[in-house]
Parts: structure tokens; C-alpha cells; sequence
């Protein structure tokens, strides 16, 4: 593939890969070389001699990073990446193991003394143990810290939250409490391979007929009840309860119904002066009396 | 460990033990939230152990969360005192995996840009590291350049400090003709001028070299070992450059020199950031001058946002950018590492994709993790206000050091 984008160009990979994987031989697991890179994967037992070989033999005198990557998937789970630097060949390369929680990987201070911090913060981040690593203590995290928070299982917001106490007078470490959920969005498209029901579509995913022994049902989240067929083959079932009383479903029973007033409600007090009702009022010619109300929108 | 009367060269007739003090969390001289627990003994310093993490803040766990492009302003907050070579990095990591192409005036504007925020850190560390040895009126001068580098930030991105303006593909937006017309002025006239005069107070000053020559010398072998990058191992005589080695964008086109030390002490890493600053106002002349028209952003529209414009008249880009900044775009599964020539020195990503629009993994390689480790060997012997003048050669920044 021709090389589009302007990243740095540092000398050609041409041969080296190969040229590494022979001088590495058994210590090798795999190599490849991809987008430029070469990631040379080796034993975990043989970092050292690896590097060393890669330190003295081949000119890597730099030992840049190391990082640490999470496949919780994998059986040893996590990735530990040496990024080398060659002054004076101008090039890198990465060198990777594999390792587990309780399989320690050989340090590397022994080569390289700038590995000591890169080690520890492995070892904060991920867990990874490096054994005879001298100070292989917490860094970045806070003092007395527990958990390894760049794992994958790791929750962002963590476990512990801290603030002032004014009543303490000092700071106090407390569970984190959410003031509303974690805005976690997925962008998944449904078009493209989202293997889920989207909310609000669990009526759309008709019943599967009878299906191939092999392929497996797409998980459904939420309602399990949600994807078998509604029918409504009993009163029970449309949920709409007992039937009403006969006699109540009727209108209004007549003898119930409110009589019609005649003549004067009972009760009502007489009129307590004699004086003639007032004529009605003529009614005014249209509203163009200044004291009709305001036509809207005036 | 006791020392004994006759050779303790800082205390009178009385025996002492070593003791420890903490310097920071909170220290003026720290740059930042640095402690260091030292064994001293009378002045001398016998043991430093830095603790460093009072500001970490997940920045690499955060951005597994993020898409790509929502990943972006984190960079600004890690060295928020040259954020767009943060930046840099980071877009060069995505377009190496994407394999996307940068139209070049886009690759000129980095560069230029790039070159502005060396000269505008190295504004600050240049003040803060005199300053930290005794002098005032340099660092007041200094922040008058850095001042007009921030407001030449903001007239190009909005942002005096974050600016988040480098993206994957090529840059947010043009910058207006206007802006490149004063700059080439600024280059031309003022920076020199301000330049010039705080450092005609400072290099050949006696108390500033009393305070920094010899001081921290580190040998070649050293340098190479302890993972030195930038102006620390340049002032260690080794001329190595990423910009010129491993040239990215258009640096290749660029000409220009690299400074190297002669003696590894404060002095000299002190006087590679000054000819760096004359280097980065050249480089940036010759971008100015031969900066192509054309587009910022790459045509791809998988990966560079349509303009405005073409989405009000058609449907299609109006689709393109609802996408992109929703979803955001898919990486190719693997995994590169990308370092490039910070104004600190070399900062690195390491980017792991799983082919998804989040990164599955963004390790930061920060330039200041060797560098502080190495404070415990280089100021062994040293006096105690030496620290600071070791500290303000490395120039260390919290956020990048700690993520």
C-alpha cells in the first residue's frame, strides 16, 4: 500500500523484520510488519536476551516506552510493548510478551535504568509483576491505592471518590456516587453489525422458524418475554380485567337520574326587594363603541 | 549514613545526620505538583526519590472511552504549555493508520504552528528556569512573546491554550491571510527585538552561570541510557532531532539547524532551547514563504468533516458530518507507534485500534518520565538550590508527566 499519510518517516523497513526474526531465532514467537511497524512478539522468558541481543547486536540503544495493553479475552491477558529507538540506525521497532497476572515478565532495568519508572507504571496501570525489578512500587496512582485502574474491567469512574470534609478537616475518601449515569454512547449502526435489538424494535424481530443447528440467536437485552408473539386467545390475556356489572355498563338507571328542575329550586331565598327586573339592554350596533372590548390583535 | 566532622564541607563543628525534607507537593519551583522526598545531607543532596501522579487524571483511560476525534482536546491538557505539539502526535498516529493524506498547505500549517507553540514553550521554561535561579525581570519580558504567541493561537483556533485545532486529516480551519501577514511581521521585527533583550540579560550573566554551569552533568552513555530525548540529550552533544531524522509533515522541505551542547549541564540545555527558539522563527519564515493554497482538510470524507457550506446544498455531506460527529470514523485494526519532536522532546503514542471508531488502547509516552527520573542521579552531590535549576532544565510539565 503507498504510503498516503505524512507521519515521521524514520529508515526503511526493507529487510529488517527478516533480518531481526533470523538473529532472534527461537526467542521469536512471530513477527509482522504492519503499517509501517514491526512488532517482533518474543518469548517472555527471553526479554532480556531479546533486548540485550536487539541493544548490542543491532543498535537499538534506546529504550523509549514501555506500555502496556488489556485483551481480557486472551489467556494471559495482557500485552507488555518495549518501543526501541535506534540512534544511529534511525529506525524502531516494537518488541511485545505476553503476560498474566501471576506470570511475572523479566525486568529490564538491567539494560536500560530508565525502565525502573516505565516498569512501575505497568505495574500500577495493569498489574503486570516485573520481577527483580528493585522499586517496584505504585506511581501515578494515589497512596494506598488498590486495583489496577487501566484494566479493562475497570470502571471508568473507579471505586472511590474524595473530598473535603469540613467537618473533618481533612479529606475523606468515599464510594463514588453518580449524580446521574455514566454517559456511556454506543454508535453502533444497525446497518452495519450492530448484533443487538435496538430499544423500542424487540416487536420488529419476528420468531426465528426453526433454527439452523448451528447459528446461534443474536442476544436479546431487556425483556426476554419481549420476542414471543402476542395473542389474545382468552379474556384473561388482553388484560383488561374482570367485565364490568351488567347493570352498571347500562347508561343511567332512570329512577336515579337528577329530576328536572320545576319551578323554583327548593330552598332558594325569595327576592328580597319588589322592585321591577330591569328591561334587557339593546344590544350595540357592531363594536365601534370605544368601550367594546379591544378587537385581538390591536 | 553519618558524615563525618571533617568531611562534611557545609557544617561547622557540630556532626549531623542526613535527614529528608519534602520538596512540593506545592513548590513554586516544581512547575507544577512534584514532590520529592530528599536525604540530605547538610546542603548536599544525597538521594532525591520523586513522586510523581498528584496529577494524574486517567487521560489514557479516558480517551478508550472517547471516539477519535472526542479524544483530540485531551492532548491540549497534557504539556498545556505547548499544546499543539501534543496534538501532533496523536493526528500523525491516526493518519498513519488510517494511511490518509494530508493536502500540504494543511502539513504547512502544522508546521508552522507547531514551531509558534516550541517558541512559546520554550517562552515559558526559558522564564521560569531564570527565574527559579534568582532573576525576575527575563521571565516578565519572556511572557510578552509567549502573550503574543497565545493571541496568535486564538486567532487561529479560538483557543489561546486548547486549541484543538490539528485534526486527522489535516487542520480544523484555515487561518486568515491577515494572521500570516502579522506573524511574518512578528517573526520579522518584535520577536527578535523582545527576544534578543531578555536574553542579552540572562546568557552571559555571571549569577546565571554560577547557578547552572556544571550543574547536572550527564555523559553521552548516560543520555542514550536513561532515555533522554529533546534538549536534554542534544545539550548532551548528541545531535538527534526527530524533526530532521524522522522528519514528519513538511519538515523534510524545511532547512534548518540542530543545536547540541558541548558540556551536559543546565547551561548548555539552557542555551539549546535559546537557538532553538532562532531555528523554530526560521523554519517558520520559510513556511510563511512558501506556504501553498488549497485545502485544510483531506477530501476523504470518511475521515475530514464537509464544510458548512456544502452542507446546506447537499444531502450527502450532511450525512458525512452528522456521521462523523456522532459516530465518528472506524480505524483500521492495529497498531502504530508515532513520535514526534515536542518542544520537551520526544512524545510518543502508542495507538492500538480493534478496527472501531474508539481507540482500544492510546498509551502517551511522556518526554518528562525519563527525564525526572533521572533528577535522582543528577543531582546526587549537588547542593540543595540546585534542584531548581536541574528541575527548570528538564522543563517539566505535570500534565504531560502525569497523564
Amino acid at each position: 500500500m503507498a504510503v498516503l499519510h505524512s507521519a515521521p518517516r524514520f529508515s526503511s523497513n526493507e529487510g529488517v523484520c527478516e533480518a531481526l526474526s533470523g538473529a532472534l531465532g527461537a526467542m521469536l514467537v512471530s513477527a509482522k510488519e504492519e503499517f509501517g511497524e514491526i512488532v517482533l512478539t518474543v518469548a517472555r522468558d527471553a526479554i532480556v536476551d531479546a533486548l540485550r541481543l536487539l541493544r548490542d547486536g543491532h543498535g537499538y540503544q534506546q529504550l523509549m516506552e514501555i506500555a502496556g495493553v488489556d485483551y481480557p479475552e486472551r489467556v494471559e491477558r495482557f500485552e507488555v510493548v518495549y518501543m526501541l529507538l535506534s540512534l544511529t540506525r534511525n529506525h524502531r521497532v516494537l518488541v511485545k510478551v505476553s503476560a498474566a497476572e501471576d506470570t511475572p515478565v523479566p525486568t529490564v532495568t538491567t539494560l536500560w535504568p530508565v525502565a525502573g519508572w516505565l516498569e512501575r507504571e505497568v505495574y500500577d496501570m495493569y498489574g503486570v509483576v516485573f520481577a527483580g525489578n528493585p522499586d517496584l512500587r505504585r506511581i501515578l496512582t494515589d497512596y494506598g491505592f488498590e486495583g489496577h485502574p487501566f484494566r479493562k474491567d475497570f470502571p471508568l469512574t473507579g471505586y472511590q471518590e474524595l473530598r473535603y470534609s469540613e467537618e473533618d478537616k481533612r479529606v475523606v475518601y468515599e464510594p463514588v456516587k453518580l449524580a446521574q449515569d455514566l454517559r456511556s454512547f454506543d454508535f453502533m449502526s444497525p446497518w452495519e453489525g450492530a448484533d443487538y435489538v435496538l430499544p423500542g424494535d424487540e416487536k420488529a424481530a419476528a420468531p426465528t422458524p426453526a433454527p439452523a443447528p448451528v447459528a446461534t440467536k443474536p442476544e436479546v437485552k431487556g425483556d426476554p418475554k419481549a420476542n414471543t408473539p402476542k395473542t389474545t386467545d382468552t379474556p384473561a390475556k388482553t388484560g383488561a380485567g374482570e367485565p364490568a356489572n351488567a347493570e352498571a355498563a347500562k347508561p343511567v338507571a332512570k329512577k336515579a337520574a337528577p329530576k328536572k328542575a320545576s319551578g323554583a329550586e327548593p330552598g332558594a331565598p325569595a327576592p328580597t326587594e319588589s322592585r321591577p327586573s330591569r328591561a334587557p339592554r339593546k344590544k350595540k350596533a357592531g363594536n365601534e363603541g370605544g368601550a367594546g372590548p379591544a378587537p385581538e390583535g390591536s | 549514613m553519618s558524615m563525618q566532622l571533617e568531611q562534611s564541607p557545609t557544617t561547622g563543628d557540630e556532626v549531623i545526620t542526613n535527614y529528608t525534607i519534602n520538596f512540593g507537593p506545592q513548590h513554586p519551583a516544581a512547575h507544577g505538583v512534584l514532590r520529592m522526598v530528599m536525604e540530605l545531607d547538610g546542603e548536599i543532596i544525597e538521594r532525591i526519590d520523586p513522586h510523581v501522579g498528584l496529577l494524574h487524571r486517567g487521560t489514557e483511560k479516558l480517551i478508550e472511552h472517547k471516539t477519535y476525534l472526542q479524544a483530540l482536546p485531551y492532548f491540549d491538557r497534557l504539556d498545556y504549555c505547548s499544546p499543539l505539539a501534543m496534538e501532533h502526535s496523536y493526528v500523525l498516529a491516526v493518519e498513519k493508520l488510517l494511511n490518509v493524506e494530508v493536502p500540504l498547505r494543511a502539513q504547512y500549517l502544522r508546521v508552522l504552528f507547531a514551531e509558534l507553540t516550541r517558541i512559546c514553550n520554550h517562552m515559558l521554561n526559558m522564564g521560569s528556569h531564570v527565574m527559579d535561579v534568582g532573576a525576575m525581570t527575563p521571565n516578565l519580558w519572556l511572557f510578552e512573546i509567549r502573550e503574543d504567541c497565545l493571541n496568535f493561537f486564538e486567532r487561529a483556533s479560538g483557543a489561546r491554550m486548547h486549541a484543538a485545532w490539528y485534526r486527522p486529516g489535516g487542520v480544523h480551519q484555515d487561518v486568515p491571510l491577515k494572521l500570516l501577514a502579522d506573524l511574518s511581521e512578528w517573526l520579522d521585527t518584535r520577536l527578535p527585538r523582545l527576544f534578543e533583550d531578555a536574553m542579552s540579560l540572562v546568557v552571559d550573566n555571571r549569577i546565571f552561570k554560577q547557578r547552572n554551569v556544571d550543574i547536572a552533568v550527564v555523559s553521552k552513555e548516560d543520555a542514550v541510557a536513561w532515555g533522554f530525548s529533546g534538549p536534554m540529550i542534544r545539550a548532551a552533544g548528541i545531535p538527534w532531532d526527530l524533526r530532521k531524522s524522522q522528519p514528519y509533515d513538511v519538515y523534510d522541505r524545511m532547512d534548518f539547524e540542530i543545536p547540541v551542547g558541548t558540556n551536559s549541564d543546565c547551561y548548555d540545555r539552557f542555551m539549546v532551547r535559546v537557538e532553538e527558539v532562532r531555528q523554530s522563527a526560521r523554519i517558520m519564515k520559510q513556511c510563511l514563504a512558501e506556504m501553498p493554497e488549497g485545502p485544510v482538510m483531506t477530501a476523504d470524507r470518511k475521515v475530514g468533516p464537509p464544510k458548512r457550506g456544502e452542507m446546506k446544498s447537499s444531502m450527502e455531506s450532511l450525512i458525512h458530518h452528522f456521521k462523523l460527529y456522532t459516530e465518528g470514523f472506524h480505524v483500521p485494526a492495529g497498531e502504530v507507534y508515532v513520535a514526534t519532536e515536542s518542544p520537551k522532546g520526544e512524545f510518543g503514542v502508542y495507538l492500538v485500534s480493534d478496527g472501531g471508531n474508539k481507540p482500544y488502547r492510546c498509551k502517551i509516552r511522556p518526554t518528562a518520565f525519563s527525564h525526572l527520573q533521572a533528577m535522582d542521579f543528577m543531582s546526587k552531590g549537588h547542593m540543595l538550590p540546585d534542584a531548581t535549576a536541574i528541575l527548570g532544565a528538564i522543563d517539566v510539565v505535570f500534565g504531560e508527566c502525569d497523564r
